[in-house]
């Protein structure tokens, strides 16, 4: 151990502390906080390449568990790793414990302002917060005005920005009322760093996080239903795959087992939410709402908005549904509403916050606008109005008396034309905490400016908090608000004890809770992701299979005018694919639909599949860049064929037998069916070129059993018979179509009152028919037709299940 | 003077709409002094499996309907009977111009007739810098609140030419400004976002405008067509004001309001989420006639 001293005490020898700015290891006094010694000990010992291996652990966790942030925008992978710096932020449970009784004040205050806002406003009236400031806040919805919410309170789930100030007390930095993100996304780091920092010290010494989910959930639940006797759903509501913390959503409704739902899985009759499932419309007591109020229903709010559900306020007015939080608690976040609240706080509860907020001044009024003005040089002025937080800089900011984005007049001019329009901000110093930074000769530990977000959720006993939380860590040492802008990375939290802590048994992991919850029942739009995403992954490997014959007869002739080649152009031509081009881009497009597709249902769909799909459209961009036409293509397809039957396997080995996996697989037997079905029409016809059954055989992927079923040259009869209506064939249409009438009579009222679903009489007469016929009958005319049948069953499945 | 109103809007969907839920502003508000409601009857075909009526915040009268199977037609059809006071002849007492923030500040209440919901942008009617200077050149030195709403009104009348062709409900004012031309819709919002510009509050006001025939001819049925106009606050005294600039005139005993709002979006007759991808044709009768009349043809 002594040896590895040296290296270890190098790594902590530069870390220089930043003058006037507090610390989180060292005390002012140069000494190290007592709650960290132990960890930083133990943290020496280590080796720098033990140290690497640690982190890279946890990144592998993370890069395994597909936790990643998404940007804006339309490509499916336009998403960037977890940014996760590696050295927890470390703070002892007293001092937590003060923290949160400050936060458990503000948040019984802001639930005041709230239902003054909505209520009476006798905040305005006598005169603590000024009237035009709230009308013109876009977050500040009028049609909630007078509407109580369902069980009595507005706000449900909170998170503060907390961050330290040079004398080491905590401030807030803001507020987040509306649809606060980052819970999942500390559950994720704290896997991750579990993985870093195994050990027993310092794991039992740690508060864990697991609890405080379990009782939000418990507590949305009892909320959902008051009433046994009629039992309603909980749900979360986010505003789909394209939202920036999307991933964070389908974590935590995996993770606590509710449902996961977008705007459109939801009806309102008669002024009840419900949820479109494929048994049929259930009642929605609770949503968790991801999505921002003003998007919320275009009826009443944003009309513009496609993510919404129309009449959801309606469903709020009503009493029947619950959001956390309430529609309009967005209001609260703006941060002219911090210069308010420190009065408010003592006009309500009769003393002074006990955190204060980051000191900001209205520039409406004069004497506030002339302090601004004098005190340019420390301040941060932006919109009044605005929701970000104060360090999230943009063009419409001016920090130490300087415009971000380009300016056109001064900033006294620019105060004096819009003051009222503008808040003036402290220019804030935050604390610095330990930071790994690689370095040429190994990496070294170095301070940066950190802010700390602390979760609270609302229970029948009054606000809990995760023990922990989500560190934003800046990327320079410099510890204003600069260092904080995007691109700064992400820490747990560790609340932790002297000693170690008695293993907690939640409500959700006792022992003999083996209780299965049930799946829920599916949201019919999830129903026809994964439907849809079946016969994606399955046209997409038809089309492989096709290109790869194609390619494999190039090679042989080496004449595209071949009329084998012809045809098969011909053919795929209709399905839009240009078979001049050596790696068609339609094939691209269809990877890209399909992932797109099951990004739409990660909830349900494994982070493998998910991770295997992803690989599929990385390996097939990068072949598109390099094949050469004839072996080398083939042999490409070959590849991408292997890699689909990795993720075909990946779904049929590990994904539970759900009414998900019964539409995916649906509609994988059906695409294939009709696939098989164009095949035999095209290449079996009696008039198809010499040469066509044999294509038949090999794209059907029947080559071996062929061979060894018939022994002789391919005859139309006999390609007929092993295609269609041999029921051993996985690739026959017989076969397909007895799985289709599997998966469809496993459905919800596959049979009512002793008749069978439209969809299974649809299902009913095609298989006998292909169970009687013979080769003869099946003609092209006939197979051709068994396609729109199909279509049917594909429109009747739509109809009954996914609308 | 009592009117007899009759409106009628029909919806016609190339394919059904499936769940369609929306909310209907039609049916005239009792504006205490200025109008009161006799009778009014909003007939909705094919019969909607939900219908509540209410009131938004503004106290603007709403009906939220739905229906739960698809519809191909829809009918809406009001009728009502209001008597429309003649407005006192306007002597102004507002304050001059400069005076309207003072005012403002003293004012505090977030109650929907509060003047603090019209100061600022809404969702269809910013403020932008060349309609802001446009209304600035129709100011003289010391105008008052309420001349300055004149001045504006009667610029934007004399300046944009009317032409039902030109725009349609979505198109953007500042289009409408800058070709200088639209419907009452966009003379409205233009003067809405001209007078905020320059600090006072001012709302969309719909209703319906008799209309009279041209001389020796006989009023055409269903020729008169869904009005909008002005409401502006001209401070503490005068309170709310009512402009036309469409017809360069103070809304008279010729208007009878529907309602209220910060723009077209919070009193659209029609506001809703048709879940159809098609194409829909609509058409819309108005019929505004004084009552007498109306008992003279009976």
């Amino acid at each position: 151990m002594s040896q590895a001293q040296p290296e270890a005490m190098d790594i902590l020898a530069r870390y220089q502390r930043l003058p006037g700015v507090a610390d989180e290891l060292f005390d002012p006094a140069g000494h190290m906080r007592p709650v960290w010694r132990r960890f930083v000990a133990r943290f020496l010992r280590l080796s720098s390449d033990d140290i690497r291996a640690r982190f890279e652990r946890g990144d592998q966790y993370l890069r395994d568990a597909g936790v990643f942030y998404r940007q804006y925008s339309n490509d499916p992978l336009a998403e960037r790793d977890w940014p996760l710096s590696h050295i927890p932020v470390i703070l002892h449970e007293q001092e937590w414990d003060q923290i949160c009784a400050g936060l458990t004040q503000r948040a019984n205050l802001l639930e005041q302002v709230m239902a003054d806002l909505y209520g009476p406003a006798r905040l305005v009236a006598d005169g603590h917060l000024p009237a035009e400031l709230i009308a013109r806040s876009e977050q500040w919805l009028r049609p909630m005005v007078g509407v109580p919410p369902r069980g009595g309170h507005y706000l449900h789930f909170l998170a503060f920005e907390i961050g330290r100030s040079p004398d080491g007390t905590w401030f807030v930095v803001g507020d987040r009322t509306q649809a606060p993100s980052g819970a999942g996304f500390a559950l994720e780091n704290r896997m991750a760093t579990g993985r870093i920092f195994p050990e027993r010290f310092p794991r039992a010494h740690i508060h864990k996080l697991a609890g405080f989910f379990g009782t939000f959930r418990d507590a949305m639940e009892d909320l959902a239903s008051p009433s046994y006797k009629r039992p309603k759903v909980s749900a979360i509501l986010t505003p789909g795959p394209s939202n920036d913390t999307y991933y964070e959503h389908t974590y935590i409704a995996r993770y606590l087992g509710m449902m996961l739902l977008e705007g459109e899985d939801i009806v309102v009759e008669n002024g009840e939410a419900m949820v479109r499932t494929i048994e049929g419309l259930q009642p929605l007591g609770m949503l968790w709402r991801r999505i921002d109020a003003t998007f919320g229903d275009p009826l009443e709010f944003d009309e513009n908005s496609h993510i919404g559900a129309p009449g959801l306020m309606d469903a709020v007015r009503s009493g029947e549904l619950g959001l956390a939080n309430a529609f309009g608690s967005g209001i609260l976040e703006s941060r002219a509403m911090m210069a308010f609240l420190p009065r408010v706080a003592e006009v309500l509860t009769g003393g002074p916050l006990m955190i204060p907020n980051i000191a900001t001044w209205w520039c409406g009024g004069e004497a506030e606008r002339a302090y601004v003005r004098e005190n340019v040089e420390n301040m941060l002025i932006g919109p009044a109005d605005a929701v970000n937080l104060p360090f999230d800089l943009d063009s419409s900011t001016a920090l130490g008396g300087k415009f971000m984005g380009d300016a056109k007049e001064s900033i006294s001019d620019w105060l004096e034309r819009e003051g009222d329009r503008l808040v003036g901000q402290e220019a804030v110093t935050l604390s610095t905490t330990p930071a790994w930074e690689d370095t040429e000769d190994g990496g070294q530990v170095v301070p940066r400016p950190m802010t700390v977000r602390v979760f609270a959720a609302r229970t029948a006993t009054g606000w809990q908090f995760m023990k922990g939380g989500y560190a934003r860590i800046g990327r320079s040492n410099d510890a204003t608000a600069l260092a904080m802008q995007s691109g700064g990375s992400v820490a747990d939290v560790w609340i932790v004890a002297d000693k170690p802590l008695p293993k907690v048994v939640s409500r959700t992991d006792e022992p003999d809770n083996y209780r299965r919850t049930s799946p829920g029942t599916l949201p019919a739009r999830a129903a026809d992701n994964l439907y849809w995403l079946g016969r994606y992954v399955e046209r997409t490997e038809d089309a492989v299979r096709l290109i790869r014959a194609y390619h494999l007869r190039l090679a042989a002739t080496d004449n595209r005018n071949d009329v084998r080649l012809k045809t098969l152009y011909a053919y795929m031509e209709g399905f839009g694919f240009d078979l001049n081009e050596t790696f068609p881009t339609t094939l691209i497009q269809r990877i890209q639909a399909t992932l797109a597709c099951a990004s739409k249902v990660r909830d349900r769909f494994s982070t493998d599949g998910m991770l295997a799909l992803k690989d599929l459209l990385k390996t097939a961009k990068r072949m598109q860049e390099t094949v050469q036409p004839g072996d080398d293509c083939a042999r490409a397809m070959s590849v991408l064929i292997r890699k689909m039957a990795g993720i075909s396997g990946l779904v049929h080995e590990n994904m539970y037998r759900s009414a998900g996996w019964r539409f995916l697989s649906f509609g994988r037997a059906l695409e294939r069916a009709d696939a098989v079905a164009a095949v035999l029409a095209e290449f079996a016809d009696p008039d198809a070129p010499e040469g066509s059954l044999d294509l038949a055989v090999e794209v059907g992927d029947s080559i071996i059993t062929h061979q060894r079923r018939y022994r002789v040259e391919t005859s139309r009869n006999a390609v007929v018979d092993l295609l269609a209506l041999d029921a051993d064939n996985p690739r026959g249409l017989l076969f397909l179509i007895r799985q289709l009438g599997i998966h469809g009579a496993a459905l919800p009222d596959a049979e009512r009152d002793g008749r069978p679903s439209d969809v299974m009489k649809a299902i009913l007469p095609l298989e006998t028919e292909l169970a009687c016929a013979t080769p003869e009958e099946l003609t092209s005319e006939r197979i051709l037709s068994i396609r729109s049948d199909l279509g049917r069953i594909s429109d009747l499945l739509t109809t009954v299940y996914l609308r | 003077m009592l009117y007899d109103l009759g409106l009628t809007i029909t919806y016609s969907y190339a394919s059904p709409s499936d769940r369609a839920r929306t909310i209907l502003r039609l049916l005239p508000a009792n504006v205490p002094g200025v109008q009161t409601v006799r009778q009014r009857l909003l007939e909705i075909m094919p019969l909607p499996e939900e219908r509540r009526d209410g009131r938004d915040f503004f106290g603007n009268e709403t009906s939220m309907v739905a229906w739960h199977s698809p519809i191909s037609e829809l009918s809406l059809k009001v009728t009502a009977q209001v008597e429309r006071f003649e407005p006192a002849p306007l002597f102004d007492f507002s304050p001059p111009l400069e005076q309207l923030p003072q005012e403002l500040a003293g004012l505090q209440s977030l109650d929907p007739e509060a003047p603090h919901h019209f100061r600022c942008a809404s969702p269809r009617v910013s403020t932008f810098d060349e309609i802001t200077a446009y209304a600035k050149e129709c100011l003289t030195d010391g105008v008052t609140v309420l001349g300055a709403i004149e001045a504006v009104g009667r610029a934007l009348h004399k300046d944009m030419k009317f032409d039902a062709e030109a725009t349609d409900v979505d198109t953007p004012l500042q289009d409408a400004f800058e070709k200088r031309h639209g419907v009452c819709q966009d003379f409205a919002h233009i003067m809405i976002s001209a007078l905020r510009g320059i600090g006072i509050p001012a709302a969309y006001a719909s209703g319906f405008l008799r209309t009279f025939a041209p001389p020796g001819q006989p009023r055409l049925e269903g020729a008169d067509a869904m009005h909008a106009w002005v409401r502006a606050w001209a401070g503490n005294q005068m309170g709310w004001v009512e402009f036309d600039p469409t017809n360069d005139q103070f809304a008279g005993g010729d208007y009878i309001t529907i309602g209220y709002g910060r723009d077209y979006g919070d009193v659209a007759p029609v506001r809703g989420a048709m879940r159809s991808s098609g194409e829909h044709t609509t058409t819309q009768a108005v019929d505004v006639i004084p009552h007498e009349d109306a008992v003279a043809s009976d």
